[in-house]
């Protein structure tokens, strides 16, 4: 079963997370930006960039790299 | 214009060059090798008479009314069955040949009712013709009842709700038997009785309605009498005049000719010439546009400030002038972003694009999507991705080169009907089928019909079965080295990817269901069987790994060398008749028309500078994003164009929830849809005959949208955008639809060569259409790819979160069928309900027969976001724990059960695994299903 109480930032980002879950962290993380930074509103970026502030409760410890690098210029 | 009848040449065209020289009635004529004396004739422009012969159906030799006379050759053969042969002499006409065609012609009359002149097909009948052209004077063995042995009092059947077999008119010519036969594939009809009783027969002793046939109508369109005729034909009248439009159901986008009298449509006949269909149809296009003059439909704007109201009926400037301000006053008091619009599969591209347009220029966001979201956008991500473009690689055509056909996650007997005919008829021609799902369908067995392997896997592990065939390819040698290594890159990391052992048939084989020895087999034939060809649909893309599916089927495809060439490739198979023109057009709320990113400084300038505003360099809210943004408060306006979200996207309570947080919802539409049940704005929209503009089919195949009537509404589409536009405040002008298609061609790329003059003259164009290929590209990625190197990607298989448990213990896919169409809002207004009333869900025997479930119970089917009721049909077709239904009518609700799982690329939903539980309700008798409840989140 999927968790959908999750706040659908924080859901989407462990899906796409899932996807490179096999690749070493960095590279994994670096995937996950790019793919967010293509397709995502700034609006779920700037949810998910704050979901980690504020903890980074169930995220997806890789996703939460990749949302930390959101904060980098071009995010 | 005037009625368009298409010469008919008697007999199928033969491929090759016209090296074979003969006279005809002393009419010098060459033509290619194989070719018939009467297609030779017709050719040399001297007709033949015929009855049995018809050039989209094989040489029957049963009429005997094209006899000819040959130098050198005994007796009187049949030219529609005598091949020409070099220095060959024929004579059409003479004395004894005028004798023996009389007399063939005074037996059929002399069998026939002579009621020309009340007859339904007076004008339109070639028995009647042949009459004529043979010089019928007599009829030596009398006529009518009465004069002996004869047919005319057999029965007429009317059980098919839009043609009848009036038997008495039969002259049991065959073509009707022919083009089930040939044309179709459905081989429904037979001859039955010998001799003199032989008779056409729709199976054994069952009426059309009874039998298998689907209602596609190459019968009635090959009928040479009144036997087999359209009831509109029979009530109103032969047509008058045709107009050449295009179809709107399918991605197929069948040509068709739209046949009036005065300004009524009197029927819609497939198109010869049609690039996608040549001269086919299913019951959709054919007959199944009744829905466009319904009563339903909304024909004058309508407001309201709450969706408790009742509807106000408002002239086009108020409810232009409503929704402007109100739009306005969301983006004053929340944002920019606050707004945002979808775009339509259903509606032409230049609809499409003035909506992006609007979103993009006048919203001044990127919040537009499109409806392909829900279907084929992991096909845009991953053929991007790897092959450099997000389309489709062939055209239909080029399933004739096919020698292995790997359909995936598609039913294209009911979900494309016309292509899936052309595809049945190249493997009757002997080319191997290999079917991927987890269900039986027709493809895997029917009549003349076997697929090699069925590879009948668990719902939502085709990423696995897939790499299991590449770790096949790659391990046992059968990769096309040369084409890897001239036209791809990354393949030596997938190579080491693929050929680990996890990816093997016996390490997969526990996950998916499918035997290890099946797979090898299927790969084995798959990459050494000759062209390989995949098609698949929303079988593939509808899953949480849909863009990941599509990747890897492209590096399997690159892998064996099957790309670029005619009998190959990866191909989607498009559920609306738009998708390709709706994503082409820069629907998606990351790319601007063309598939380019809104991030591209250069694409963005041309737009910025042809429309005079800036643009936003960061994407949109996609469909789901948009619903969530909508509960959370951020997004607080919709414009949804031609699309019944309510109905169509999963999870119906969260759609519902996002619907009614709206503080202003936009519908244009035909009818007052599901969604339109959260709406301020209605703003009726016009059908496909009334449009005038262009649909792209699935094979990229830029089509003709005529207008065969003036708008029921007073506007087309885009004349509605462009007032809201300028309501808005932006000045948005275009003359006619053709202005914007110019507009499309100055700033897209792939379109530059593309207008209606040009497709006009052409017919229809497949893009990329440029200064490289003026003509348009049929088959692409032939010398490079779009991207330069084809780009093999790793594609981890990951299980969907969705499984199987205790509660839900089996898993639920979706779908469509033949006779209905998306969520019904058109084929459930025609006389199409006579096969579908209602949706059902399909269940194993066993999965009933432990829960005390009989076919025809009314069962419940709960998910853990919903719960419905809906009549239970018991089939093995479906695998143990995994049941089906469709989403075609609004009061089962399929979409209360689907969850908000989706394709981690693109959130394209997961319809096709959901865990559910099945109980039983009632038996049989009990009282029709028509609850649906919605769980909470």
């Amino acid at each position: 079963m999927s968790a959908t109480t999750l706040p659908p930032h924080v859901r989407l980002a462990n899906e796409i997370a899932r996807q490179f879950a096999h690749q070493p962290a960095d590279v994994a993380a670096l995937a996950i930006v790019n793919h967010i930074r293509a397709v995502w509103d700034p609006r779920m970026k700037a949810a998910l960039v704050a979901h980690v502030e504020a903890g980074a409760e169930d995220l997806d410890p890789v996703a939460a790299l990749a949302a930390e690098r959101l904060k980098a210029p071009g995010a | 214009m005037t009625l368009l009848k298409e010469p008919d040449f008697g007999t199928p065209a033969r491929p090759g060059d016209a090296t074979v020289e003969l006279t005809v009635d002393g009419i010098a004529v060459t033509v290619p090798p194989g070719t018939s004396v009467m297609r030779a004739a017709k050719q040399a422009g001297v007709d033949i008479p015929k009855l049995c012969a018809t050039d989209n159906l094989e040489a029957f030799g049963s009429c005997r009314l094209c006899v000819v006379e040959i130098d050198g050759a005994r007796g009187t053969p049949a030219s529609c069955t005598t091949p020409v042969a070099p220095g060959m002499v024929v004579r059409t006409q003479n004395e004894k040949l005028g004798k023996l065609r009389r007399g063939v012609m005074e037996l059929y009359i002399s069998d026939h009712p002579l009621d020309c002149l009340t007859c339904s097909a007076n004008g339109d009948c070639e028995l009647q013709d042949m009459a004529g052209v043979t010089g019928l004077r007599e009829v030596r063995y009398g006529s009518g009842v009465g004069a002996g042995a004869n047919h005319l009092e057999l029965p007429t059947d009317t059980s098919n709700p839009y043609f009848d077999f009036e038997a008495c008119k039969c002259i049991s010519c065959s073509r009707c038997v022919r083009a089930c036969d040939e044309v179709q594939g459905t081989l429904a009809l037979t001859i039955e009785g010998r001799g003199f009783d032989s008779k056409v027969a729709a199976g054994a002793g069952v009426s059309f309605m009874e039998s298998d046939c689907v209602s596609c109508g190459a019968c009635v369109q090959a009928c040479p009498t009144a036997t087999l005729q359209e009831k509109s034909v029979i009530e109103l009248g032969i047509p008058t005049r045709s107009v050449i439009t295009t179809c709107a159901y399918c991605g197929v986008g069948c040509s068709f000719k739209a046949e009036l009298r005065g300004d009524e449509l009197v029927r819609m006949v497939p198109y010869k010439n049609g690039g996608a269909n040549e001269g086919h149809s299913c019951v959709k296009g054919r007959f199944a546009f009744g829905y466009a003059d319904h009563p339903d439909r909304v024909l004058a704007p309508m407001v309201r400030d709450s969706i408790e109201d009742e509807w106000r009926t408002v002239s086009w400037d108020e409810a232009i002038g409503f929704t402007a301000r109100r739009l306005r006053e969301i983006q004053a008091q929340h944002g920019p972003g606050s707004i945002g619009g979808i775009t339509s599969s259903r509606t032409t591209n230049e609809e499409v694009y003035v909506v992006q347009k609007m979103v993009r220029a006048v919203f001044g966001n990127n919040n537009v999507d499109t409806c392909a979201r829900v279907c084929h956008s992991p096909t845009g991500y991953g053929l991007k991705q790897t092959f450099g473009e997000s389309a489709g690689t062939q055209d239909f055509k080029s399933v004739d080169d096919a020698d292995v056909i790997l359909v995936i996650g598609a039913n294209p007997t009911d979900a494309h009907p016309v292509f899936g005919s052309r595809m049945k008829k190249r493997i009757r021609q002997g080319a191997q089928l290999i079917v991927i799902d987890p269900r039986r369908t027709d493809l895997v067995r029917s009549p003349h019909i076997e697929a090699a392997h069925h590879l009948a896997l668990a719902p939502g592990t085709n990423v696995a079965v897939v790499n299991a065939i590449g770790h096949v390819v790659v391990t046992e040698g059968l990769v096309d080295r040369a084409f890897v290594e001239s036209r791809c890159e990354g393949f030596d990391e997938w190579e080491t990817f693929i050929a680990q052992p996890e990816h093997s048939p016996e390490a997969v084989e526990q996950i998916t269901g499918v035997p290890a020895s099946e797979i090898r087999a299927a790969a084995r034939l798959y990459a050494t069987g000759g062209n390989g060809a995949i098609y698949y649909g929303l079988g593939v893309t509808e899953h949480s790994q849909g863009s990941t599916t599509v990747m890897a089927m492209a590096n399997l495809a690159m892998a064996t060398g099957n790309i670029g060439r005619p009998g190959v490739g990866v191909n989607p198979l498009r559920g609306q008749n738009n998708v390709q023109g709706s994503c082409d057009m820069g629907s998606f709320p990351h790319e601007l028309p063309g598939y380019r990113h809104v991030s591209d400084d250069g694409a963005r300038e041309v737009y910025e500078q042809l429309w005079g505003t800036p643009l936003l360099n960061e994407p949109g809210l996609r469909i789901p994003n948009m619903f969530d943004a909508a509960i959370d408060g951020s997004f607080r306006a919709l414009f949804v164009q031609g699309e019944d979200i309510a109905q169509s996207d999963p999870n119906t309570a969260h759609v519902f929830a996002a619907l009614g947080a709206l503080e202003l919802l936009v519908v244009q539409d035909l009818f007052v849809n599901e969604t339109a049940k959260f709406a301020h704005v209605l703003l009726p929209g016009t059908s496909f005959l009334e449009k005038d503009g262009t649909f792209t089919n699935a094979e990229r195949r830029i089509n003709r949208v005529r207008p065969v009537m003036a708008p029921r509404t007073g506007k087309q589409e885009w004349e509605i955008i462009c007032e809201l536009s300028q309501a808005m405040g932006y000045p948005m002008h275009y003359a006619s639809s053709s202005q914007i298609m110019d507009e499309i061609a100055l700033t897209t790329p792939t379109f530059m060569g593309v207008s209606f003059a040009r497709l006009d003259e052409a017919g229809s164009i497949q893009w990329p259409c440029n200064l490289d290929k003026p003509d348009g590209t049929p088959i692409m990625h032939a010398a490079e790819f779009t991207r330069g190197k084809g780009r093999f990607m790793e594609t981890v298989y990951v299980p969907t979160t969705e499984r199987s448990t205790r509660k839900y213990p089996l898993i639920l896919t979706t779908g469509r069928i033949l006779s209905q169409y998306n969520v019904g809002a058109q084929t459930r207004r025609t006389a199409n309900v006579a096969w579908h009333p209602e949706d059902v869900l399909e269940l194993h025997p066993h999965d009933a027969e432990v829960r005390g479930i009989v076919d025809g119970s009314v069962v419940a089917l709960a998910s853990r976001v919903g719960r419905t009721t809906l009549r239970a049909k018991l089939s093995d077709r479906m695998p143990v724990g995994v049941c089906y239904t469709t989403f075609h009518h609004p009061v089962t609700g399929a979409n209360v059960i689907t969850t908000d799982n989706s394709d981690w690329a693109t959130n394209c939903p997961e319809y096709k695994v959901t865990a559910v539980q099945v109980d039983l309700i009632v038996e049989p008798s009990g009282a029709a299903p028509a609850t649906v409840a919605v769980g909470r989140r």
